[in-house]
């Protein structure tokens, strides 16, 4: 493989080039650019329906969507030419909005499969069965997961927030470099939203990268991030550092709208 | 002409030969079973029941019958080398339709328990035939008198009032012929009140080139308050064909608990007919099917409640891969002397490939008002949405889509009541669908699990 | 001729005013004063021709109407082929044997030509149809219905036609359809049921008396509800009307049928046909509120409803959405189908059956997929009452090139008495691997619970009842226009008088 735009004196994990979307023939991202470096904590903030999700899915592969331009290159490989599994692979986790369902296959074996590929991409022996509950057990701490919740079905029947757990859980196990949480804090008391957080903050560090995509205020005040990033109607529009969330938690986003 | 007529025509000119080969019990009861064939035919693709599987056609064919019971022998320990691994069972194994005991079985069977050849338990025991055989399933159905026609043994499984087993019995079924052959199976099950038991029956052939054609009439009674788990396994090759009909009648607060699995056939028609007489009688009745090459797998069921207060259910899921195609024909029948029913039933396929086939007729027939009954039907694909997320975990398409078809049957599985089988059964359906061959005589090793 | 006339019932017009709603108790009292309402006989000087079924007769009929020779050729071919057909019989009705040479295949109202305005038409007939609220007077105009009204054996009269051939609609009976556009009756008749579709198919196809022919041209939307209301008058007599209905490129039409038929104590044979074209991305919506005489408490006459209907969505992103309330009938063979052809193309099928005391109903629909992405929903409620016996039937089929389809049906059905039948009979046939298809039925009996409630309130329970099966088959009643809804609803009521004891 060859890597075109390996950029690294400026040490870029993440570098989204004028990323265009689209999904059934609407066009929904319009020119993205966004460069996250390792450590960095980005927030993407913006109305509903500005493109916020479908970025986050277009990053992670989705097949639904199709990349109509533009490139994005993920710690010197071309993230777009992987499968979404590859991606996954090389260290991008995306904490999903809606978690779907998957009655039937236990979250255990989930784990597990999902673990194994993983060391099988890197050339390592899968797991032991005892390394591996051991593991499980380890970093359902992080989130205060319970047992129970481990020994079902992957999201079926779990509340909003035990979903939300269910997502940062997998992180934890995956040790992804950058985490996109796509809006992790809707339908989150506040008693969940800290242990969200909480989780999300252990699992930082100076090489991983977080990009987090809400809607208010309220999350930010948890995970801090060093830019703050408004998307509207697919484009990024305005960026800038904490202060702008605050700045649009007093002024909603009619002012944005207006502006552009 | 009618394919019956060369089974007619046969028994005509072997009949006493036939007759030498069996029991006089039995032999007796051929000259009815000619009577309902005159002018009789197979279930075809015009009649309303099999629109989409012709019996007719699987019976067709010029099959050979071994009259004379020329004895054919056959290598067990090659054909089924590793069966139920984790399961200790007391085996009898039918070869054609040659009922040979193991010794375990010979040695262990509880006091008063019976699983033996019915030639042989027509002749030591006629009162028990005389009661049930042949009284359960309609002397007026086709494929019944043919099969009454042409069997000249089968198997007994008779378990006396309150005796609960404690090993499961397994009956293994297996074809084997140096030329095509048809033969005709019995089964005869019956629980006395209060009596268990867990029965697992596979059907497997020898010799995947031969062609092979199984009649196989399975007749189940089950007293007051008995509770039978049987469990049918179907690994043939694709030159297998099999026209099976299990006839059921359960008393008050009888459990059957019903499973059937078909994991490689070629084409195989079951019909279930469960007769609910007794108050408080439950029954559950499920399968699965996977579906590959050019299988046909049709399952037809009618589940007839004929008094008050009892509960039904049944769940089918089928895999339709390769150009494969699957029929469910699911009855259920409420008569005006049942109210208090409750019944459900649902059917729920996966068509994997862009040729394979799927024909779901859910049916509700009911009568009164006291009831409580479902049905839902869906034909469609692995969710793509699951698909995705287990992607973008890491895990391979291909590896996510068999965790996928797994988790479809996993319900299914969930309610076989033998532990070990069940690991067995998923370890199968992971194999088959993993594009590996699923019989059981080709997987070398146990699993790992 | 028999005269059961009830004079209360005749002098009362059905009232389609919205403002019933408010008085519940008005609706009530209303429908437990009457029965069958429209069991009246009209003195009318008919023209009936002897019983019987023969190539003769069927000359004779084509004969009295003046037909080409194209015309008579399609009906003896399809007397022919109907001669080696079998009743069909894997419906779950009990149909007792019928003596087709026992019926009339043609009765007419007298009339010396046809009529050429108002002043033409037979008072009495014009009472007839003003009896069962049907606007045939041009001063109905204000009611914004264009009307053909069929009695017995012919179509009497058509309103507004004028005014839609402005638009270069066509709203014609079919006789006159063969007359003025034979080009265009050739073109489309007989394309979507084939005269040796079905058993009764080529029945119909054989003696078809009249019926209704309507032609939407590109682009048009017709700008009012077209109804055909059709009326079984002379006794010993069938009704085998057809119905064409063609939507070019890019037209809407929406198409009412209302039936009744007096009261009287032999079984009467209705055997009709509609067929509909939808091209281009066009839309036809057709309604039907069945209430032919459905026989008394004993069961004895009524109507034996044998009905073929079916559109072809031939044009990309066409639409047939069939809503139907079936109340009356003794027996019902009846299954609305749509064959989706067109890319994209989109069927809907709405219906509420109810049937009480000796009423069988064997009823559905059947949507197949041969275009890709074409989508189809299927709602059925299901009601039966008394002794009766009332079935779902309905196939699902994708074809192999249709990739991408959708279907989804919901199928309910409600118990009323211990002794009544509801059934349940899908097929579903899916043969490719990109189409999803979802079944759903649930058989239930009416809540105990919510009658409880009702008679707390104060509301007797056979008002209880009509209540709440009213909200159970609202989302049906719904889809008819507003015209339908409210006599649906009170027929609704009708049916199941008397069927909670």
């Amino acid at each position: 493989m060859e890597y075109t735009d390996n950029d690294m004196s400026d040490n870029l994990l993440l570098d989204v080039k004028d990323l265009h979307a689209s999904i059934e023939g609407k066009e929904i991202l319009k020119g993205i650019n966004l460069q996250v470096r390792p450590g960095e904590v980005h927030a993407i903030m913006g109305p509903n329906g500005s493109g916020k999700s479908t970025l986050s899915e277009v990053l992670a592969g989705d097949p639904a969507f199709t990349v109509t331009g533009g490139e994005v290159d993920f710690h010197g490989m071309d993230l777009l030419s992987l499968s979404p599994e590859d991606r996954s692979h090389e260290g991008l986790f995306l904490s999903f909005q809606y978690p779907v369902e998957i009655p039937g296959v236990s979250m255990v074996n989930f784990m597990r499969a999902a673990l194994n590929a993983k060391r099988k991409y890197f050339g390592e022996d899968p797991m032991s069965a005892g390394d591996f509950l051991k593991l499980m057990r380890q970093k359902r701490a992080i989130v205060e997961l319970d047992n129970k919740l481990a020994s079902r079905s992957v999201n079926e029947g779990f509340s909003g927030g035990e979903k939300k757990r269910n997502e940062i859980f997998q992180m934890a196990v995956l040790e992804p470099r950058l985490s996109i949480l796509d809006e992790t804090d809707s339908g989150l008391d506040i008693d969940a939203l800290r242990i969200v957080a909480g989780g999300v903050n252990k699992l930082r560090s100076d090489d991983n990268s977080t990009i987090v995509i809400t809607h208010y205020q309220r999350l930010l005040d948890y995970i801090k991030p060093d830019f703050v990033h408004i998307l509207y109607n697919g484009r990024i529009v305005m960026t800038g550092g904490p202060e702008l969330a605050l700045e649009l938690e007093e002024r909603g986003y009619d002012w944005i709208k207006e502006a552009n | 002409m009618s394919s019956l007529q060369q089974y007619i025509d046969l028994y005509r000119d072997n009949h006493e030969a036939l007759d030498r080969g069996s029991a006089p019990l039995l032999n007796a009861m051929r000259p009815a079973a000619l009577k309902a064939l005159e002018g009789a035919r197979l279930p075809d693709t015009c009649d309303e029941r099999s629109q989409y599987t012709s019996v007719e056609q699987m019976f067709a064919p010029d099959y050979g019958v071994n009259i004379a019971r020329v004895n054919i022998p056959v290598d067990i320990a090659a054909t089924f080398a590793c069966n139920l691994p984790n399961l200790s069972t007391l085996m009898g194994i039918v070869v054609n339709d040659f009922f040979t005991p193991t010794s375990t079985l010979v040695n262990r069977l509880p006091q008063g328990v019976i699983f033996d050849s019915l030639r042989k338990v027509a002749t030591e025991h006629p009162d028990i035939i005389e009661k049930y055989l042949n009284k359960i399933a309609p002397q007026t159905d086709s494929g019944v008198a043919l099969n009454t026609l042409m069997m000249q043994d089968g198997v007994v499984i008779y378990v006396p009032q309150h005796v609960e087993l404690a090993k499961p019995l397994q009956l293994v079924n297996i074809f084997s012929s140096p030329t095509p052959l048809m033969a005709a199976r019995r089964l005869l099950i019956i629980l006395e009140d209060g009596a268990k038991a867990d029965v697992v029956v596979c059907d497997h052939t020898q010799d995947d080139a031969q062609q092979y054609l199984a009649s196989q009439v399975t007749e189940i009674s089950l007293g007051r308050d008995a509770s039978l788990g049987l469990y049918t396994l179907e690994e043939a090759s694709l030159r297998t064909s099999r026209y099976a009909q299990t006839y059921v009648k359960q008393h008050d607060n009888s459990r059957l608990n019903h499973h059937y699995a078909a994991l490689a056939t070629g084409v195989t028609r079951n019909e279930f007919t469960v007769d609910l007489i007794g108050e408080h009688a439950e029954s559950l009745l499920t399968g699965m099917a996977i579906g590959m090459d050019r299988e046909h797998i049709d399952c037809n069921t009618a589940i007839n409640h004929r008094v008050a207060r009892c509960h039904s259910n049944q769940v089918f899921r089928y895999v339709m891969g390769g150009t494969s195609e699957g029929v469910f024909d699911g009855g259920i029948v409420v008569t005006p002397e049942a109210p208090y029913t409750v019944a459900y039933q649902s059917n729920r396929n996966v068509l994997a490939t862009a040729e394979a086939r799927m024909h779901s007729k859910p049916r509700l027939e009911i009568y009164n008002d006291e009831v409580k009954c479902s049905h839902g039907a869906t034909i469609g694909q692995l969710n793509e949405e699951a698909l995705f997320y287990m992607r973008s975990r890491g895990i391979p398409a291909a590896e996510a889509r068999v965790m996928l078809m797994q988790a479809f049957m996993a319900d299914v599985i969930d309610t076989v009541g033998l532990e070990s089988l069940r690991d067995r059964l998923r370890h199968l359906v992971e194999m088959r669908f993993s594009g590996q061959a699923a019989t059981c005589r080709r997987c070398s090793e146990p699993t790992d699990n | 001729m028999d005269k059961e006339l009830d004079k209360e019932n005749l002098d009362e017009k059905p009232d389609t005013s919205q403002n019933k709603a408010e008085h519940p108790d008005d609706i009530i009292h209303e429908v437990t004063g009457s029965e069958y309402k429209y069991g009246f006989t009209s003195d009318i000087d008919t023209d009936i021709i002897p019983v019987g079924l023969s190539e003769d007769v069927i000359r004779l009929i084509s004969a009295k109407k003046e037909e080409p020779e194209w015309l008579l050729e399609f009906r003896l071919k399809a007397y022919r082929k109907w001669l080696t057909m079998k009743m069909p019989t894997w419906a779950h009705l009990d149909i007792p044997p019928i003596d087709y040479q026992a019926i009339s295949y043609f009765a007419a109202p007298k009339k010396k030509d046809g009529p050429k305005s108002m002043d033409d038409v037979d008072p009495e007939l014009i009472k007839t149809f003003d009896k069962l609220g049907i606007p045939l007077e041009e001063r109905a105009a204000l009611t914004g219905m264009a009307v053909d009204a069929v009695m017995d054996s012919v179509s009497v009269k058509t309103t507004h036609r004028e005014k839609l051939a402005e638009l270069g609609i066509i709203f014609c009976s079919f006789s006159e359809a063969v007359r003025d556009y034979p080009d265009l009756v050739k073109k489309y008749l007989g394309t979507v049921v084939p005269p040796t579709d079905n058993y009764f198919a080529a029945l119909n196809s054989a003696v078809f008396s009249d019926g209704s022919f309507v032609y939407i041209p590109k682009g048009v939307r017709c700008p009012m509800e077209l109804s055909t209301y059709f009326r079984i008058n002379a006794a010993g007599t069938g009704q085998f009307e057809r119905t064409l209905i063609v939507a070019d490129d890019d037209s809407y039409v929406s198409y009412l049928e209302g039936c009744t038929a007096p009261m009287r104590d032999e079984n009467q044979l209705h055997a009709a046909i509609v067929e509909i074209i939808i091209e281009h991305r066009a839309e036809v919506k057709y309604s039907t509120v069945q209430n032919w005489w459905a026989g008394d408490k004993e069961g004895k006459g009524g109507i034996y409803n044998f009905v073929t209907k079916r559109g072809l969505c031939r044009g990309d992103h066409s639409k047939l959405s069939w809503t139907q309330v079936e109340t009356g009938s003794a027996i019902t063979w009846k299954y609305p189908s749509t064959i989706l052809k067109g890319e994209s193309s989109v069927s809907e099928f709405y219906s509420v059956a109810v049937t009480n005391n000796y009423q069988q109903a064997d009823t559905g629909t059947k949507m197949i997929h041969l275009g890709k992405n074409s989508r189809s929903t299927i709602v059925s409620k299901g009601i039966s009452a008394g002794h009766s016996q009332n079935s779902y039937r309905g196939l699902v089929k994708v074809a192999p090139k249709a990739t991408g389809c959708r279907n989804y049906t919901q199928c309910d059905s409600l118990l009323l008495s211990s002794i009544c039948g509801a059934h349940t009979f899908p097929y579903i046939d899916v043969l490719n691997d990109s189409s999803v298809v979802e079944h759903e039925a649930t058989t239930s009996k009416i809540s105990e619970d919510q009658i409880f409630y009702c008679n707390q309130r104060g509301i007797s329970t056979e008002d209880a009842v009509a209540l709440i099966v009213n909200g159970y088959a609202k989302e049906v009643m719904n889809k008819l226009p507003m015209e339908f809804a409210v006599e649906a609803q009170k027929l609704l009521a009708v049916t199941l008088e008397g069927s909670v004891g």
